[in-house]
Order: C-alpha cells, then structure tokens, then sequence
C-alpha cells in the first residue's frame, strides 16, 4: 500500500466512512446505450427484484488503459465489467481480474467452450457476416462469391481494417475455418490473403463505422458487405429492409463479465453471474438487441424468426470462426501496417 | 497594462486546456517510459552491448530477474505493449517467457530463456529492448519517416511493405493543394463579383456564401453523402437527364473527397478575397482603360497584384485546415484517400501506440509551420490582410 493509500486510509478510518466504503452497492458497467437499455431489462432490474440487492450501474467506452488506472490508483469501485475478448485476455495476464469459480455458477459446462476462460464468462456472442440485399440479389452468396467480382458483379463492402479483412479473404479462397489463423501466422499466408484482397480491390468500398455497413447496403452503393450482425438484424426490424445474412464463414467475438480483482462485492457479484448465466434470462435479450446467450440451452424455445438471427444457435454457431485475439494482440500493429500500405499502392 | 490583466484569463484558460495538452502530447512523440521501469536490470546489462551478437549471459540473467519481478508487480502488460509496437508478437514473447522463466530452473539463465522462446536467440530481440530503453528516443519519430535503427545503432529503411507515412504524408499535402487550388479557382470571380455589386446585394449573396460556415462540419459531410450515394441526387439527375446510362461511383473515392473540401473551405477563400477587393478603388480599373490597356493587362497588372494579400491569406487558411481534415475524408474518402490525421487517430484509438501517433502529430505540426513561415519569408505576414 503505498503512501496515499495509507493517508486516504487513515482518514476514512478517522471520519468513520471506512465501513461505508466497503459496503457500497454492487456496481455493473457495461458499453452503455441501447444494448445496457436491454440489459438493464433483462438483467439488472429482475436481478434486483429478485435477490434485493442493489445494482449500481455505470458505463464504459472499454480500453485496457482504464482498467489499469483504476487497478493503480487504488481507488477502483467497479466490481463486475462487461469486456472484450482483447481485454480479458490482457488483464487476466496482468492480474487485474479475479480468478472466476465457475462452481459457484453453474460449473464450466454450463457455457459454450469459447465462453469460458479462467478470469471471465462470456455475456454475449456477437458475429461480423456476410450480409446482402435480397431485393437486389436473390441468391445465397458465399465468401467465394464475395472475392470473385467476375461471377457476382458489384461493388463489395469491408470493414476499412486489417483485422476480418484477412481472415474473409482466406475463407474466400477456399481455406477450411480450421486453418485459417495457422495459415495467417506464415508470411506466405498472409502473402495470399493480400493477393485474394488484391481480386476484387477496385470493387472495394471500405466503411469504417459499424451503423455505415447497413447504410451502404440500404443506399445501393455495394451489392454485399461484411457487417457485424446486430447492426443488420436492426436495419432489418426496424427499417424495414431486406437484408440477407450468410452465417457460413462468418467471424464470432464473445464479451464477457469479469469481477476485478479485489472487489469486496464478491458475493453478490457471483450471484449475478449465477442469475446471468440462467439460458431462459439469457433469451430474452435476442428480441431486444440481436445478440447470443452463451449459455448452453439459450437457444430452446426460441421462435424460427429469432433462431434465424441467434448467433448462438447452434446451426449459425458451428459454420462460424472464433477471431483469435492471441493472434491479433501480436500482429495488429505489422499487418496493420502492411495493410496501409497494400491500401495507398 | 491594464489590458494584460483583462486578457489574462483567456491566456490562463489557452494555456491549461489547449497549449499544455498539446505540448504534452507531443513529448509522447520523443519519450520512451513504458520499458525502462519494468526491464531496468536487463536495460543496464545492455549498455555496453553493441548490438552484432548475442548478449552476454549477465544480460539473460537480467532479464529472468526483471521478468520475474515485473510478473508479481503486474507490470509486465504495459512493456510487452510497448515492445510489440517495435517487433511483431514481442507481447506475446515477453509474457509467455516471463510464466516459463517464473519458477527455479536447471543451468545457466541463457539456456532457460532460450528454451522459454527460442525468439531471444534472435539479435533483433534484443535490439528492441535496447531501443526502447528511454527515457529518450526517436524510435517514433524515424517509424513516422518509415526509418528504424538496427540493434547496431545504423538508420535504414523499412521493407517495403511497411513504409506508408511518407506517402501519407504527400498525399495530405497534394491533397489540400489541390482543395486549395480549386478554392481559390472558384472563389476568386464570386469575390470579383460580390466586390462590384450593391452594399446591399451583396450582404444577401454574402449570406449564401456565410451560411454553409454556421452549419456543422458533420452535417455538410452527411449531405455530400446523401448527395453523390449511389441512388443519391446528383446520380438520378444526371442518369435523368441521359448525361450516363447508369449511375456511376461518386462516393468514397477522392472525387467526393475534393468536392466536399472544397464545399466547406470555400468561405475561408471568399472572405478574405472579398475584404480585399473592397478596398480597390473602382476607378483604378477605369484609369487603367482609358489609358488604353486593354482587359488582360488591366487585370494583370492593376486588379491582380492588389487582390495579392487577399490570395495569400485565402490560401494560407485553407491550405493549412485541409492538411488537418479528419472526418469529411474518412466519411467519403475510399482506402486511397485517407489523410494523416486518419492515421494519427487509428494510432492513438485503435492500436493504443500513442508514441507514433504524437510523433505523426509532431511532424505534421513542423511542417505546417515551415509553410506559414515559408509564406511569412516569401510573402510576409503584413502583407496578409482579412479585414
């Protein structure tokens, strides 16, 4: 404990607040907006009404960098973080998670494998997929079609970033799921997967915010794009459009619920994560924000409309590719690079 | 005196929201913190070392100690962050050695480490260590001009599959020449214009030139959008009126990157045209004709040279916000289009390597003011009149 510590310490000790601190409410943070709006709905508030305990809510943009000041300053109040699959990955290296006991919610096979990891359960799968108009194409297209602009003419959207670009354009080229990021750790994977995007790179529109995926589509200006699939599930709710998704091939990231380390709230933190982990809780989040549950059975009972839209349905789930985040946590910064460059030539 | 005293908030308040800030960031173009408190015994080890082969065996056992101790402090995140930024997978090397290295071990610390990765058998390994070792550096600032220093010491290029800044850096700069170019074209008869016409029509056609200036950056850059899509209004026009067949590509591409430049840029190329042409008395052109030079001469050498100031301050302001533009390229600007301060966001946002985004900043900041002092040292600043 360092001196600061020590003198805040002291002083709250002195005022009598020492208690008070320690037995503040039990505080969620998610990514806020319309997606913490469904959450609050499905989680926080039953929760609540259920158990009596108070849930404190807050919001987060996500980053590393804000897990370690809180960690740092010695001064975190935050007990349960909703975080990427990068964050957990590093903060589970550099100790800023508590280390989860899965008994104490349902065990380890109570989740999807990819859900599990040692400092965190996954909340919610979500997915980057092919996604097409149907009132201007009427077939099922594939990644194959996606990189051959000479048997699909039209212009194709992609995510204006290295990470996905490459991995779509392996599957597109015919490389098993399986292989891809084996592939993608050799220079001559990388290599090809530049020269499939090389194929259709004048058919390229690049987007770079998530809402102008939809909105290229909806405009007419690319014919498919890769798209994270809420966005599209949305546009098709409630703009009333006709977009196609094609599951096969797509990409999956799972967010999940980590308690940081040293959280005096660790009890009713576990009893969320006990709540949270209920699969008929966790379906109900699918008709308000098209998002999966990763609990095993999170699917059943669903109606046709909202399975056909469950990343987490085991018939969209087993034709998807996990992003691996090891992969991407060494290479961004050089095939990023690499990236930029392909792009000004 | 007492003049000082009343602009002395507004100079308190530049200073702590924007000059200190800005300077600061800055500094993270040349500072180098993150590796030196987390590796200092492996940092000392290698101060001797001239970078050709390996370290020596003080140097591996070094850096079992200081991976040890980096692992129980949990610092070893921010290093490994750092490093991999110099060599692709150094987060990975780093923390995985420092799990394998953490427990007793048989032998000399040369073979453990190696036997953790056999990576730390490559000299360049070392060498990013070395580099990063602060609390100094111009490891950023080279990688912003596509240069790096071998473990050795040597500058030289990158593959060149890596360099990309200094075409960045062309790009922007051919990029607002050209907006300014074009801003200057269309702007300089309106001003002509504006300059002969009644006080009062021209304080309407100056509100048509004004208006644009009061809406948001965003919403322009949405219009455009909106304008040049693909079933947008310019594409139903001209496929109406049977100029095309079909609609053609108008968005995301340099062409809808000029032409909302130079939509937004406009006014600051007409208001100083117009202050200036104002001030030129009317029967200076009318001395000049009946004196028999005809309309090209009159303009040539009587019109023109005294509109010069206005010009200059024209393109000086549009010249140097192009080179800053962000959102407008990157909302309708294609792969090609992107100017620096895209790439100085994606540093700071995406791969958290704040050092190369400052030095890409710093750099653009330099030769941003190596033009207004170029134009100061050709033209001079008392020359440049907006009022």
């Amino acid at each position: 404990m360092n001196l600061r510590n020590t003198l805040a310490g002291a002083l709250m000790a002195a005022l009598g607040l020492a208690s008070a601190a320690d037995a503040r409410d039990l505080t969620i943070v998610s990514w806020g907006g319309a997606y913490q709006d469904a959450q609050r709905e499905v989680y926080f508030r039953p929760f609540q009404q259920q158990t009596g305990i108070r849930v404190l809510e807050e919001s987060w943009d996500g980053g590393i960098g804000v897990l370690r000041a809180k960690m740092q300053s010695g001064s975190n109040n935050w007990d349960l973080v909703q975080v990427e699959s990068e964050e957990l990955l590093l903060g589970c290296e550099e100790g800023l998670f508590e280390k989860l006991d899965f008994s104490r919610f349902g065990g380890r096979d109570h989740f999807l494998p990819a859900a599990v990891h040692d400092c965190g359960v996954g909340t919610i799968l979500y997915n980057f997929v092919l996604a097409w108009d149907r009132d201007k194409y009427q077939g099922t297209p594939t990644w194959q079609d996606f990189f051959a602009p000479d048997r699909i003419p039209g212009k194709r959207g992609l995510r204006r970033g290295v990470k996905t670009a490459l991995e779509f354009a392996l599957l597109g080229d015919g490389v098993p799921r399986e292989d891809v990021y084996k592939l993608l750790a050799t220079d001559a994977g990388v290599d090809r997967a530049f020269r499939v995007l090389d194929r259709i790179k004048p058919h390229i529109v690049w987007w770079q915010a998530s809402a102008q995926a939809p909105q290229i589509l909806g405009s007419g200006e690319v014919l498919m794009t890769s798209a994270p699939n809420g966005r599209i599930t949305t546009a098709n709710r409630t703009e009333q459009r006709n977009f196609g998704i094609q599951w096969q091939g797509s990409l999956f990231t799972i967010d999940s619920w980590v308690i940081m380390k040293g959280s005096p709230n660790l009890d009713p933190a576990y009893k969320f994560l006990a709540f949270a982990a209920d699969p008929r809780v966790q379906a109900r989040l699918l008709p308000l924000i098209p998002y999966g549950g990763p609990a095993r059975g999170a699917n059943e009972g669903l109606t046709p409309e909202l399975l056909a839209v469950s990343p987490t349905n085991p018939a969209n789930l087993e034709v998807s590719l996990q992003i691996d985040d090891q992969f991407w946590l060494d290479n961004l910064d050089k095939l990023n690079t690499r990236f930029n460059a392909w792009l000004a030539r | 005196m007492w003049a000082a005293f009343l602009v002395a908030p507004l100079l308190l308040f530049l200073l702590f929201s924007f000059a200190a800030p800005i300077a600061r960031m800055l500094w993270r173009g040349i500072e180098d913190t993150e590796v030196g408190p987390v590796l200092p015994r492996t940092i000392a080890a290698l101060a001797d070392w001239d970078g050709r082969e390996l370290p020596p065996e003080a140097a591996f056992a070094a850096l079992v100690e200081d991976l040890r101790a980096g692992r129980t402090a949990g610092t070893l995140g921010v290093a490994a962050g750092r490093l991999n930024h110099d060599v692709a997978g150094f987060r990975t090397l780093l923390v995985a050695t420092g799990r394998r290295v953490a427990g007793p071990f048989e032998g000399s610390a040369k073979d453990a480490v190696l036997r953790a990765d056999p990576a730390w058998g490559q000299v360049e390994s070392w060498g990013a260590i070395v580099r990063a070792r602060g609390p100094l550096t111009d490891f950023f600032v080279l990688n912003a001009l596509d240069l790096r220093r071998d473990a050795a010491g040597g500058i030289g290029q990158l593959p060149p599959d890596s360099r990309i800044f200094r075409i960045v850096f062309l790009r922007t700069f051919w990029i607002a020449g050209l907006t300014t170019v074009i801003a200057l074209v269309l702007a300089y008869p309106l001003a002509a214009l504006l300059a002969q016409l009644s006080a009062r029509a021209a304080g309407l056609m100056m509100i048509a030139v004004l208006l644009p200036l009061w809406t948001g950056l965003m919403v322009r850059t949405a219009a455009w959008m909106a304008l040049l899509a693909r079933e947008g209004v310019v594409n139903s026009a001209l496929v109406g009126v049977g100029i095309f067949d079909e609609p053609q590509t108008l968005l995301f591409n340099r062409f809808a990157v000029l032409v909302a430049m130079v939509h937004i840029l406009l006014p600051f190329m007409v208001l100083p045209l117009y202050a200036v042409m104002r001030q030129i008395p009317p029967s200076l052109w009318r001395a000049s004709e009946s004196l028999g030079a005809g309309f090209v001469p009159s303009f040539l050498r009587v019109w023109l040279p005294q509109t010069m100031p206005g010009i200059g301050a024209g393109c000086l302001m549009v010249f140097i916000q192009a080179l800053g533009f962000y959102i407008t390229p990157a909302l309708l600007g294609g792969g090609n289009d992107q100017l620096l301060s895209y790439f100085i966001g994606f540093y700071a946002n995406q791969t958290v390597n704040w050092g190369l985004a400052s030095a890409l900043a710093l750099l653009l900041l330099v030769s941003t003011l190596m033009i207004v002092g170029l134009y100061g040292k050709l033209v001079g600043f008392s020359a440049v009149r907006t009022t």
